[in-house]
Parts: structure tokens; sequence; C-alpha cells
């Protein structure tokens, strides 16, 4: 037997080896860290705990839940743009924050392009409503009480640089009026301020016009078509306002992780989207569930960065 | 309502049903003493188990964890000095100067006492007022809030009445550290030396942890030479039991009155055990016969925080169940685990789902009667378990689980260097005789007086002048008249004291 034949023998040998460990190797084989960026009880969190236990039925491995809570997010969001990118470790991400506080933050610790888009799995569109007891009972209404007295109304909502915040300066613009947004921190702590009416309306999310459907009025939903939770109110366009916005969750990994690890969570994503219990019981919930692969959330979230430039350029926030 | 309350009583007193609940009030008791492992934590641990179980036995599971997690901080607060939630910050201004006294059993069997029977009435006040008290706590907007926390600041009179100019001092400090971070209104950075762990402020346990426990340990630590072996001293007392007992219960005001208090603050939104816990203490001071007399050890300053702070569970249940509106961040959690098994909080609670919604407000009266079984037999555990261990071994294992306590709130190193700097900072303030109470309320208040005054204003901008919605909305109106009186009556009863001993 010559030298060459016997390398060519031994390399194919390790070769393999190589791909038959890699084979046995399939992720995942252990526990999967899954970090919430918010605090319990949340969107962000509610959602992530739903899709826990039938994660960990498609991944076959256990899906842990940790809270990395701070600064809108960022805090965890820092976190992950430093961890180890092996898939074990991924975070719930939320749009538009990923995109704003990079660009109205000095430093908040991380790139939008360093977050790795795995799955875009729901959105929470964002709806214009106001207590069962108000003046407003159409869009109309609201819009020609705002015309004849600018700066009257005011708007709560859930944060600054938060969908509620830009959707309001948005709408101000989409209607030509002028209405005061009042950041409140969360979307739940801003419910109390119209119920007990200290705003005069609330630029919220989808979830919580289903929640509190007895006592708040919803005029518009800030969506492309009407979504199903609530299939009585118009949106915007119907209306004839340009004004599509809202903020979509999904899971996200550190950079550098490899193509087939994240191709494999987000199969699971997708079938955990899939499942009829999870989708039934989200949606009534009023959240709208999207499946937004790797590639096509990265997309996405690129797109997204050009547009809330261009928003915030416009009203003079950057 | 009668027959509803007896279905519910009968549903709840399951075997299955009542081994939850007293796994749930012994696992949060535990929880809730570790320093670190908050109430809101321990909640949404069990959460991901709840959801294989049937929702009333999910709901009592997590209301049992909930009403444990708070009581357990006493024992902590108590034995090394160290709120093991801030529900129990004013606990450690009594409670542990009676454990060094040797009064610490006394002392834990009288919170127990407080605890369980502060949570009975606040449950009795759930099940049958919680729709016109709801109604009362929406009449709160941000002005109010902003008074609330201007009247909570008057607590620094009496937390520092002695020495008046290191009480405010150190309420400013604690206003100055609450700034670090996010702006809660208009996303500035401020003061987060471009340290992105900041941006999310500094962790309030964090602070806690550094500034009550880490002085007392050095201190203890410092003196082990000329001290007994033991880190708490214990004097063998009979009659314990029955002396905590009449501590409770001998002045009927103070307790109710307390746990009135923390019920209500519990149903506003947005404030919590935290903030009750001060103001009940405050208010028992105010009305005591012998205030100077807190802070060194008088039982009923344990009794007024340990009160307060299980009312304050069941007071933030009320918007919760009422209004879908959750009254405190573990309130939060449960109402999550509501949705998840297909509940909506909300006026439905009490019709289509009434027999669930009353199943769980009767599982936390029965989780507050075992809180009295189980809280005697731990807290005297414990008790033992701590006075036994020599304060050579105690004190390291107590520093060791701070900084365990410290990385687990949210599993950043940051929050353990905070506490580590907060104790040295805290030991040197100690040696300057600054009381650690106003700094943390200063912390506490912080945010919540800066949204209702930025708020607010911004509400008032239609106004010709913004600054008039402060002054003009009749609640706001009433709590400044309270916030005059508070302020004024240390200063009062100084003069007249004063003026007394002139007149000898």
């Amino acid at each position: 037997m010559n030298k060459k034949l016997l390398s060519i023998l031994l390399v194919s040998l390790f070769l393999v080896s190589v791909l038959s460990l890699n084979v046995m190797a399939e992720f995942p084989e252990k526990a999967i860290n899954y970090n919430v960026c918010f605090n319990p009880g949340g969107e962000s969190d509610l959602t992530a705990r739903a899709q826990q236990q039938p994660l960990e039925e498609v991944l076959g491995e256990d899906v842990v839940i940790q809270y990395k809570i701070g600064g809108g997010g960022a805090v965890g969001w820092s976190e992950l743009v430093q961890a180890k990118p092996d898939g074990y470790t991924v975070a719930g991400f939320n749009l538009p924050h990923i995109i704003l506080q990079p660009l109205v933050r000095d430093n908040p610790g991380y790139e939008t392009k360093e977050i790795k888009p795995v799955f875009i799995f729901e959105a929470t569109p964002n709806i214009l409503a106001v207590h069962k007891d108000s003046q407003f009972k159409t869009l109309e209404q609201f819009v020609n009480y705002a015309k004849e007295n600018p700066g009257v109304i005011t708007l709560g909502g859930s944060g600054s640089y938060s969908a509620n915040h830009l959707g309001t300066l948005e709408f101000n613009q989409a209607a030509d009026i002028r209405t005061t947004y009042i950041p409140f921190t969360g979307s739940g702590e801003a419910v109390p301020a119209l119920l007990g009416q200290h705003v005069s309306g609330l630029m919220t999310y989808t979830t919580m016009g289903i929640r509190h459907s007895d006592e708040m009025r919803v005029l518009a939903v800030a969506a492309d078509e009407r979504v199903p939770a609530m299939p009585d109110v118009p949106t915007f366009k119907e209306l004839g306002y340009d004004y599509v916005e809202g903020a979509y969750r999904g899971m996200a990994a550190p950079p550098g992780t490899p193509d087939d690890v994240i191709e494999k969570l987000a199969e699971a994503n997708l079938a955990v989207n899939e499942m009829p219990s999870f989708k039934n019981k989200l949606e009534d919930m009023g959240f709208q569930i999207i499946n937004m692969g790797p590639e096509e959330s990265e997309k996405f979230v690129e797109d997204r960065i050009e547009y809330y430039k261009k928003i915030l350029a416009e009203v003079g926030l950057l | 309502m009668g027959e509803l309350l007896l279905a519910a009583t009968i549903a709840v007193f399951s075997v299955k049903n009542i081994l939850f609940m007293l796994f749930g009030v012994s696992a949060g008791m535990i929880a809730g003493a570790l320093p670190g492992l908050t109430a809101t934590m321990s909640v949404a641990l069990i959460v991901p188990f709840t959801f294989t179980m049937d929702p009333i036995s999910g709901m009592a599971t997590l209301g049992a964890i909930y009403c444990g997690a708070i009581f357990g901080g006493a024992f902590s607060a108590i034995l090394v000095n160290t709120p093991g939630t801030p529900s129990s910050i004013g606990t450690t201004f009594d409670g542990y100067p009676m454990a060094k006294q040797g009064k610490g059993e006394e002392a834990i069997f009288t919170a127990t006492f407080a605890s369980a029977g502060g949570g009975l009435i606040g449950t009795v006040i759930l099940i049958f007022l919680s729709v016109p008290l709801a109604k009362v706590a929406l009449k709160f907007g941000p002005p109010e809030y902003f008074w609330i926390t201007m009247f909570g600041l008057t607590i620094i009179a009496s937390l520092a009445s002695k020495n008046m100019l290191k009480g405010l001092a150190g309420g400013a400090f604690g206003l100055l550290i609450s700034m670090i971070g996010i702006a809660p209104i208009g996303g500035d950075v401020r003061f987060t030396m471009g340290l992105p762990a900041f941006q999310g402020g500094v962790q309030l346990i964090s602070v806690l942890i550094g500034f009550f426990c880490i002085p007392e340990m050095l201190r203890i630590a410092g003196n082990l030479s000329k001290q007994k072996m033991q880190a708490v001293n214990v004097e063998k007392q009979e009659g314990v039991l029955a002396r905590s007992f009449w501590n409770v219960f001998r002045k009927p005001f103070n307790f109710i009155r307390s746990a009135i208090i923390g019920a209500f603050v519990g149903i506003l939104p947005g404030a919590g055990g935290n903030i009750a816990n001060l103001v009940a203490y405050n208010e028992a001071q105010r009305a005591s016969k012998e205030p100077e007399t807190f802070g060194t050890g008088n039982p009923q300053g344990v009794v007024a925080t340990e009160a307060a702070n299980n009312a304050t569970v069941e007071g933030g249940m009320v918007p919760l169940l009422t209004l879908g509106i959750p009254g405190a961040p573990p309130a939060a959690i449960i109402y999550g685990a509501l949705m998840l098994q297909g509940l909506r909080p909300g006026p439905e609670l009490f019709s289509s789902s009434a027999h669930i919604t009353y199943a769980f407000m009767v599982s936390l009266f029965v989780a507050n009667l075992m809180m009295f079984v189980v809280g005697i037999l731990g807290g005297r555990s414990i008790f033992k378990i701590v006075t036994m261990i020599p304060a050579k071994i105690l004190v390291p294992s107590i520093i060791f689980l701070t900084i365990l306590g410290s990385y687990s709130i949210r599993n950043n190193m940051m929050d353990v260097i905070v506490m580590l700097i907060g104790g040295f900072i805290g030991y040197l303030l100690k040696e300057l005789n600054f009381h650690p109470g106003p700094i943390v309320l200063g912390l506490i208040l912080g945010p919540i007086a800066e949204k209702g005054l930025v708020q607010g204003f911004l509400m008032g901008l239609s106004r010709s002048n913004p600054w008039t919605i402060f002054f003009t909305r009749p609640i706001s109106i009433a709590l400044i008249g309270i916030i005059i009186f508070s302020a004024g009556w240390p200063v009062y009863r100084e003069l007249k004291s004063k003026y007394q001993k002139g007149e000898n």
C-alpha cells in the first residue's frame, strides 16, 4: 500500500468521523436559556411563557426562562450580544425598541445589527382607545375635536420612543392634528389613567383593548387589516389615515450563531405558531400571529430602520 | 354572594388544594426570607408549574406563595437586619433591636400574628369592598401620585426626628440614586457612567442588602472577640407566644389601622408593600403615646409594618380582579397566569367565572390562616438555627447569601457590585449616624414622584399654567393638607415637649 493511499484513507476516515460526530451532536442537546428582557406579567413575558412548554415539546429539551430586566429591554439585549453564540442562549426581542434605542441613546450596549433575529412570531398593532363614557364615539369626532382644540387632547401610552409614542406622532401627522403624548412605564400602567379619565385616550396595543373591552371604546386599529379579535373596529386606513404602527416580538440569538442552529430554532418557532392551541390562546388575547423566518425578519428589521429614521427626522427627534 | 362564598369554600378545601397551599406558604416564606428573592420572583418561578393545574389550585398556590413571601421577609429583617423583601424595610427598625435585646423569638411571633391577622383583614376588605374601593383608586391620577410621594417623604421627619438635617440629606441622596438609568418619562440616559447595565437603574434590593445587612455583619464581625459566640442573643423567655399574641391584639387599633393602610396602598396601582410598611410605621409612631421608643425595639413597630405589608397582598388583588389592573408587581404575574389559564380579569371574573374568583379569595383567607401555624413552627426553627450557629460561621454565610441574592435579582454581576459598594457606603454612614431609612425611602419614592410630576405637567399642558393642575384637583388638595399636618406634627411635638420641660 503506498503512502498516498494511506493518507487518503486516513483523511477520509477522519472526515467520516467528524461528519458522524456532527450528525450525533445535533442541536439542541441541552437546555436552552430563553431570556425575557421585560417585567414578568407584560406582553413579552406572557408570550414567551406561552411558548415555553410547546417549544420544549418540539425541541425535546428544557427551555429555561430567565429575566434580564431594565432600561426598556436594553440591559438584556446588551447581555445577549455578549453571550456565547451557540444557540443555547436566546432572548425575546421587540421592535421598534431594538431599532430606536441605538438611534436615540449614546450607548445602549448593543447595535441593532448585532441582534440576530431567529423568528418574529407575534405583533400587537396600535389602537386608539377612549373611555366608554367619552364624548368621542368615532374617529371622526375625535379628529374634529382635536382640530378645533389643538393640544387639548392627551393620549397615554407605553413609554418613550415606543411604538405607542412614535405612533401618536405619526397619527398627529397623518391627521394633521396636535395631541399631547403622556408616557407611562408599561402598557398596563397607562390603563388606570384612562379608566380614571385622567387622559383623553390611549394609544396602546390591541391586547389592552381586548382586556379592557368593557371599559374602553376602541376607535381604530393601526394595522393593515382588521384584527380577528376585534372584528368591528375599523383600521385607520379604512378611515382614510395612512397610519400603520405597532410592536413586533420575536426570538433573537447572539451575533455569530451558526445558521443551522438559527434555522433549527426558527423551525421550532414556526411549529409552535402552527399549534392551534397556542395560536388560539394568543389570538384571543389580541395578539396577531406572524410567521417571519430569519431572513425575512432580518430584511424586515432593515426596512424598519430606514422607516423610523425617516419618521424621527420628520418629527424632529433625531 | 353567600352561596358563592360557600361553594368557593368547599372548592378550596380539597386535600390537593390544601397541600398545594401549604407548599406555597412554606416555599414563599423561605424565598421571602432569603434576601434577593423577592415576592415577585418567587411567584414568577412557580407560574410554569401552575399551568398544568386546574385554575383554582393554580391561583390558590400562587396566592399562597405571594402571602408567604411577603411574610417571610420579616425573618431576615428581625434576625439579621436585612429586609428579605422591600416590604419588610420597616420591620428592621424595631424587629432587629428586639433581636439584639434577646427578644428575637418574640419579634418573630409578633410578626407572624400581625402578618396573618393583617392578611385576614385584607382578605375581608377584598371580598366585601372590592368594587367601591377600585373606583376610589381610579380617582388617583398622576398629580395625586406625586402628592402621595411627597407625603411619603414626610416620613423622614419621624424616622430622623433626632437629626433632621441628616435625614433630609439621606432622603436627597436616595432620590439622586433613584435617578440613575433611563428616565421613566422621556427616555433620557442619566448617570450610567457608560455602563449598559446601569440603564436599568440601581436595584432597590441591592441597596437594601448593602445598607442594612453588610454594616451589621461588619459590626458583629468586629466585636467577635468581646462577644459571645452567637450573633443573636437569646434570653430564655416564658410565655413568648402569649406575649406576642397580646402585642398584636392588646392594642387592636394599631393593628387594624396598619392593615387598612396596607390594603389601601395596595389598591393603588404602582404603590405596594414597600411603601405601605413605611407609612404604617410612621402612623403607628405618630399615634403612639411614647413615640421615642420606636426604633429601639418597640413591638408595636413590628406589628404596624407586618400587618400592613400582608394586607397589601389582598389590596393589590382589588384592582386586578375588578378592573384587570395589577396593583403590584407580583399581582401582574398572577394576572399573566390568569390569562394563560384562559380567564380574563375584570367584570367577567364576577359573573361567568365567579366560582374561581371567590375560590381564589377564600384561598387567600386560608393561606393567611395557615401562616399562623407555619409561621410559628417555621419561625421557631429558623430562630433556633440562626441562634445555634456561631457568629464566625453565620456572618460569612450571610455575606455569601447576600452575594447570591443580589446576583439572582436579574442574573447580573453589576447588582452584586452595587450591593458591595452600598455596603461600604452604608457602613460609613452608620458610623456617621445616618439612618438608612430616609435613603431607601428616597430611592423608592423617587421614580414614582418623577412620573407623577412629569405626567401631571403634561396633563396640564392645555391649561394656561400647567402647574395649576397640582393644586386644583380635590384629592390633591386633601393630600396637600395631610402633608402639611404630617410634616408639622413632629415639629409641634418637639416644641410641646420643650415647652413642658420649661414648665417643670
